[in-house]
């Protein structure tokens, strides 16, 4: 499967997707739709592997929820994007399609905050249990004092 | 919660209890009642050293065993990044550090110097200080490059503690980003110094100066 031919199935299949062309291709899909997309992904365009999944802060327009996915048959690199909103911190899990999604989803949890729904243990990963705040937000400041070490 | 400037404003460190190097002094120092043989030792060394000449006998009994106390610092192996290749490097034969007496040791329990090698993250203080607290009194801490000295290029980071001068007392700071072998050595050579001058004084030395 070519890039345009994803693109077109993706046009065809999601109607409110916006589409980038590009290597890798980049998809955002509302929130919503998150799940079923990497679904339609994973199983009509072959995207098996699992890259990463990660978030970016954009301040007042919110967090938005990257993960690239790969097709490694035909060559095909498909980057999945999520806005979830200013001031929105819940997206849908991606555990129950891609296993490998456990880990990145709590460390996307400890960095940024953003609550997976359906995630089977939402837990911190790398951070201590007792840390407070999620240290790689933009409001999040570097010399916020964590006692007695700091 | 405000966005702050990038350059962030670090306290100065708090210091917690500690055992000073003094106070095990005197805890050495003081014997326990009933003890006929020390007092017996005591006497007989007192009698040595007022004797005409015998204090030749005495004062080269002490250096004999300041150099012994000094000569024989086993370091707990303690790498935390990439410094402790640097210290890994220095252990090994080419530098070799065990002609100082040193012996890299798995066990806090038999250590007298902890080699802090590395960046100390907030997550690692806490078992970094039990390590400390395990080793038995007295006790000295080389602090080795620039993450252990100051935080380092990790310093602006969150995670990092700007110094490993807040959770333990430091002797020797080693400046470098990683130290190579001669810079570690020399600051071994240092804190040998120090433990001659503590042996010497009963009061531990200051630290050297810190380079980031």
């Amino acid at each position: 499967m070519t890039h345009e031919q994803a693109a077109s199935s993706i046009a065809e299949r999601f109607s409110s997707a916006s589409i980038e062309t590009g290597t890798p291709l980049t998809v955002s899909v509302p929130p919503d739709q998150w799940r079923s997309f990497a679904q339609f992904a994973k199983e009509s365009l072959g995207c098996r592997f699992f890259n990463f999944l990660s978030a970016v802060d954009w301040k007042e327009a919110g967090l938005e929820v990257v993960a690239v996915v790969d097709n490694l048959d035909d060559n095909l690199s498909l980057r999945m994007k999520t806005r979830l909103g200013s001031g929105e911190a819940r997206c849908p899990s991606l555990v129950p399609v891609f296993r490998g999604a456990n880990w990145m989803e709590r460390e996307c949890y400890d960095m940024f905050g953003v609550v997976f729904d359906d995630h089977p243990d939402l837990r911190r990963i790398l951070l201590g249990d007792d840390w407070q705040g999620h240290p790689l937000l933009k409001s999040y400041a570097v010399d916020t004092p964590h006692p007695p070490y700091r | 919660m405000a966005i702050k400037s990038p350059v962030p404003e670090v306290p100065a460190p708090v210091w917690r209890s500690f055992k000073d190097l003094q106070e095990f002094e005197a805890l050495r120092q003081r014997r326990p009642e009933g003890d006929k043989h020390s007092a017996a030792f005591e006497a007989l060394t007192e009698g040595i050293h007022q004797f005409p000449g015998g204090f030749v006998v005495t004062t080269l009994a002490d250096t004999f065993f300041n150099w012994a106390r000094k000569s024989s610092v086993w370091p707990v192996t303690f790498g935390l990044a990439c410094c402790a290749i640097e210290m890994m490097a220095t252990f090994a034969s080419r530098f070799d550090v065990e002609r100082l007496g040193m012996v890299p040791w798995a066990s806090p329990r038999h250590s007298d110097l902890m080699i802090v090698s590395g960046t100390v993250t907030i997550k690692m203080a806490p078992m970094l200080e039990r390590i400390y607290a395990q080793m038995p009194d007295p006790k000295w801490a080389v602090s080795m490059g620039s993450c252990a000295n100051s935080g380092g290029p990790f310093r602006h980071g969150y995670h990092v503690v700007k110094g490993v001068d807040r959770v333990i007392p430091v002797d020797v700071y080693v400046p470098g980003c990683p130290p190579p072998p001669e810079s570690l050595l020399n600051g071994l050579l240092l804190l040998q110094e120090q433990i001659a001058h503590f042996r010497r004084t009963g009061q531990r030395a200051a630290p050297n100066e810190k380079l980031d």
